[in-house]
């Protein structure tokens, strides 16, 4: 079965109603993408499919096939960079144990591709299927709403750059 | 598991335990060359066991403590640093080897000479503690909010302050320059007169060669420049892109998956199995029957996972078998009647002569309060990987008490405890569960029948019912008023005791207190859950405090107030919390303000909560938390233990209920053991108080506040007062407020 994961084709071998997580996880070893429930209750496992998070641990990895799969591991521009949701969770301090965060982190990119300034309430929305047993909940608000002032700084720049370029 | 009291440690410790007083960071006999093989490598060198110096000026700090998120692997090297004076810029951490080098003297002398208790987690776990103590204190526990408390301030603290006083020692000797007349400053001593300078680097290998101070002279907060300060944490840029590493992450060659199925009824063995069903499935590769479980081996762990659904796993009969909740509850409450008609309560305080005074009261107050098991459901579950052969044992895994666990691992195989290699790893959650060595023991049991690395993975169902659990509770209060509002007598008693010590202790002036436990069998396995007996007992004592207040016709607030005549530090906090809550302000219909007052592992807290009642719903709006740690040596994640806390305190408070059914655990993952979300989350603001005491913990104190603090807020909303939690099972309505 051919997989692409985090824009990287991957063939692999495996029962295909395997959860896609295990595959993630033990096929392809891409550890940051965690295993917390197994039932979609708790988006520890929260990976992108063409853009939109899913629950890996419930998703037979043959309905990947075909589509972009991306993981904590292929949101950062490049292996310098981080994503402005990644700056944004280091400027707030957000994880304490963390396991939960890639999960957190992968909701939260999510909601800001599809909303650049969200409110209070849609951050309930879009983040209360991931549970955090620290309690980061208040920052991982506040890095939101970091992340999308981050987020409109460098849209403004490339506008100005572009700008200029012209 | 044997149970010491806390008498018998100390007399045991410090009667035998002579290097351990005398010498805590450094002891006599330079342990730094026998450590320098296992933290050292090429052009560093090892100033004492706690740090090294490389040829760029870069300090490592060895930390014997697991990063479960507390913050402690960056805290703990601030505290070197800091005596060091140190550049911060250049100071890196190295997670302690497990190895009895590192077993931590100074959590053990924080015990035995400091104020506080030894919590029991530092003891049961460790094989042969007592028989030892002679030798050595095989402690590298992370638990009891103690990190800060006494590694911090008995190790870390005291080896910075020696290295520094021995590298200005090389340094005055090798310019001739006498130690005043220099300046130590950012990894640098310099002698401004002469224009010298020479980095600590340059000066490592003299000042390793000369004697360090056991008991150099230490600052004053006044002179700390790192410590107080919230520099970023070490461990968060590998929390942000996948790579940090945590026990279940752990990948080795040739490496096969397990997963298991213990027996629900804790105790019961497993029937003889037949393995027909799955012995034809590719890529399964054993079944081993632990007796009390049953664990299949196979290329991935959902494969295993699978193949475990499909065996027909039965287990024996047990006396258990039968045993619901409301049976544990009774019994508790026969056991504490039958203790006072006997009269053999345990006695926890006894002071005045309560008789006496309910004799004469007018005013007498009664209650009895509730509260259930509860589980740890840290995010990741249970693991461990472990490899088994001819050298003995290598595990792998999130520990908070490494050496215990090697101890219980080898003492499962037989081996020599030196034969079983602990590598631990970042815990995803801790709370007092990864204290229990039960999977270690699983995972190298099964490991040694196969001659592979096995990584062992429970599910989230076998987390949750093969727990060690707080107990569920019951707590009987009686109390007398008096004319003028005040307690005259506070009679108290409830089941079990463990710690801390002062969990169900008051801070209020009382002068006839009778306080007391009885001690009731049951088969649930008990493990330390965060706050452990505090994560109860305040819930008990400050919601009754609330009930006194309202039957003595006063404001919660005053009526805490004046009963804390003697407890100056604890009406500070708690003036603090009313104040930044606006406590005499007016709230609308159906919302409340409740508040509550703490002390546990050294650190006092008072919170404000902020509730609206909508129809039947409850809304926790705003908490407002002011905590006196003594002082905060990282003031951001003090203030993250505390919102920490308080959201794990108030998802037991609002939905934690384990429930015992047939014997075992009804729940079963997180949509039957819910936990609070982030539409649920209130706005948690923390005030932290310096008051310069010895310092308090971070990871615990918060958690037992939030409960009283809601349900008082829910009473002074709709006049309803809860005496059990969680608060879920209970109607909330919407009533006009209760008349003061």
């Amino acid at each position: 079965m051919v997989l692409n994961i985090n824009n990287e084709i991957h063939d692999v071998s495996v029962d295909p109603y395997t959860p896609l997580l295990w595959v993630i996880r033990e096929q392809l070893g891409l550890t940051g993408t965690k295993f917390g429930c197994g039932i979609g209750q708790c988006g520890a496992c929260t990976i992108h499919l063409d853009g939109t998070p899913i629950r890996s641990c419930l998703t037979p990895v043959q309905s990947a096939e075909g589509k972009a799969i991306t993981t904590i591991e292929g949101i950062a521009p490049g292996t310098t960079e981080l994503h402005a949701v990644q700056t944004a969770w280091i400027e707030e301090q957000i994880p304490q144990c963390g396991y939960c965060q890639s999960g957190q982190i992968m909701a939260a990119h999510a909601l800001l591709a599809t909303n650049a300034a969200p409110t209070d309430e849609d951050i309930d929305q879009a983040m209360s299927g991931n549970i955090c047993r620290c309690g980061t909940y208040p920052r991982v608000r506040k890095g939101i709403k970091r992340a999308a002032e981050l987020l409109k700084a460098s849209s403004n720049k490339k506008d100005t750059d572009h700008g200029e370029m012209e | 598991m044997g149970k010491w009291s806390r008498r018998a440690f100390i007399t045991t410790g410090v009667l035998t335990g002579g290097a351990l007083v005398l010498g805590v960071a450094i002891r006599p006999g330079n342990r730094a060359k026998k450590v320098k093989d296992l933290i050292a490598g090429e052009g560093e060198t090892v100033l004492n066991i706690w740090l090294k110096i490389d040829k760029d000026n870069i300090i490592t700090v060895v930390v014997p403590h697991a990063e479960m998120g507390q913050g402690v692997h960056t805290t703990l090297p601030m505290m070197l640093a800091d005596e060091m004076d140190a550049d911060w810029t250049k100071v890196r951490m190295l997670e302690a080897p497990g190895n009895k080098e590192y077993a931590n003297y100074a959590l053990a002398k924080g015990f035995i000479l400091g104020p506080k208790d030894i919590p029991s987690i530092l003891m049961g776990t460790v094989d042969g503690f007592f028989l030892t103590a002679t030798k050595q204190i095989n402690l590298q526990i992370t638990g009891g909010s103690a990190s800060v408390r006494f590694t911090g301030m008995f190790a870390m603290r005291v080896a910075g302050a020696a290295a520094r006083a021995v590298l200005l020692q090389a340094a005055s000797e090798q310019w001739e320059i006498p130690a005043e007349e220099l300046v130590v400053k950012n990894s640098k001593i310099s002698h401004p007169e002469t224009n010298r300078t020479a980095k600590f680097s340059d000066l490592a290998v003299k000042a390793a060669n000369l004697k360090q101070p056991a008991k150099p002279l230490l600052k004053t907060s006044k002179e700390f420049t790192i410590m107080g300060t919230s520099p970023q944490r070490f461990d968060i840029p590998s929390k942000v892109n996948g790579t940090a590493n945590f026990g279940i992450d752990m990948v080795l060659p040739n490496m096969k998956y397990a997963a298991i199925k213990a027996s629900p009824v804790f105790g019961a063995k497993v029937k003889p199995l037949a393995n027909e069903a799955i012995k034809d499935m590719a890529g399964v590769h054993k079944v081993v029957n632990l007796e009390g479980a049953v664990a299949v081996i196979a290329d991935g762990y959902w494969l295993a996972k699978n193949a475990i659904d499909k065996l027909p796993i039965a287990f024996e009969k047990s006396a258990n078998d039968a045993v619901a909740q409301s049976d544990i509850y009774d019994r508790y409450l026969q056991d504490m009647d039958s203790a006072i008609s006997e009269g053999k309560e345990e006695k926890d305080i006894k002071k005045g002569n309560i008789t006496a005074v309910f004799e004469e009261a007018t005013n007498v107050v009664e209650a009895e309060y509730r509260v259930p098991y509860l589980a740890h459901a840290a995010m990741e579950p249970m693991n461990c990987t472990a490899l088994v052969n001819a050298d003995g044992c290598e595990i792998w895994v999130g520990s908070q008490n490494p050496l215990g666990f090697a101890n219980s691992v080898a003492e499962a195989l037989g081996i020599d405890r030196k034969e079983v290699i602990v590598n631990n790893q970042f815990l995803g959650g801790g709370f007092g569960r990864r204290s229990v060595p039960d999977v270690a023991v699983q995972a190298a049991l099964i490991a040694k029948e196969v001659d592979y690395p096995v990584k062992l993975i429970w599910s989230r169902e076998e987390d949750i019912r093969q727990d060690h659990y707080r107990e569920a509770n019951v707590s009987r209060f009686k109390a007398a008023l008096d004319p003028k509002g005040m307690i005259t007598a506070w009679n108290n008693q409830f089941v079990f005791k463990n710690e801390p010590e002062e969990a169900p202790h008051i801070p209020y002036a009382v002068d006839n207190q009778y306080i007391h436990y009885t001690n009731s069998e049951t088969h649930i396995p008990w493990g330390f859950w965060r706050s452990v007996d505090s994560s109860m007992h305040a819930f008990f004592t400050e919601s009754f405090m609330d009930e006194l207040a309202f039957k003595a016709n006063k404001d919660p607030y005053q009526f805490r107030r004046e009963h804390l005549t003697n407890a100056p530090r604890y009406l500070k906090v708690l003036d603090k919390a009313a104040e930044k809550s606006n406590w005499e302000e007016p709230l609308p219909a159906n919302w409340g303000r409740g508040i509550s007052l703490h002390q546990s592992f050294g650190t006092i807290v008072a919170q404000v909560t902020e509730i609206e009642l909508i129809e039947d719903k409850l809304k926790v709006h705003r908490v407002v938390c002011a905590a006196d740690p003594g002082f905060a040596f990282h003031p951001d994640g003090f203030k993250a233990q505390m919102e920490s806390g308080i959201i794990f305190g108030l998802t037991a408070a609002l939905y934690g209920e384990i429930t015992i059914e047939n014997g075992a655990v009804k729940q079963s993952n997180f949509h039957d053991y819910q936990m609070l979300r982030m539409d649920e989350s209130p706005k948690i603001e923390t005030y932290i108080i310096t008051s310069d005491n010895f310092p308090g913990g971070a990871g615990e104190p918060s958690t037992p506040g939030i409960a009283p603090a809601v349900v008082n807020a829910i009473f002074n909303a709709s006049g309803m007062r809860i005496r059990s939690l969680p608060i879920k099972n209970h109607n909330l309505v919407t009533k006009p407020k209760p008349l003061a």
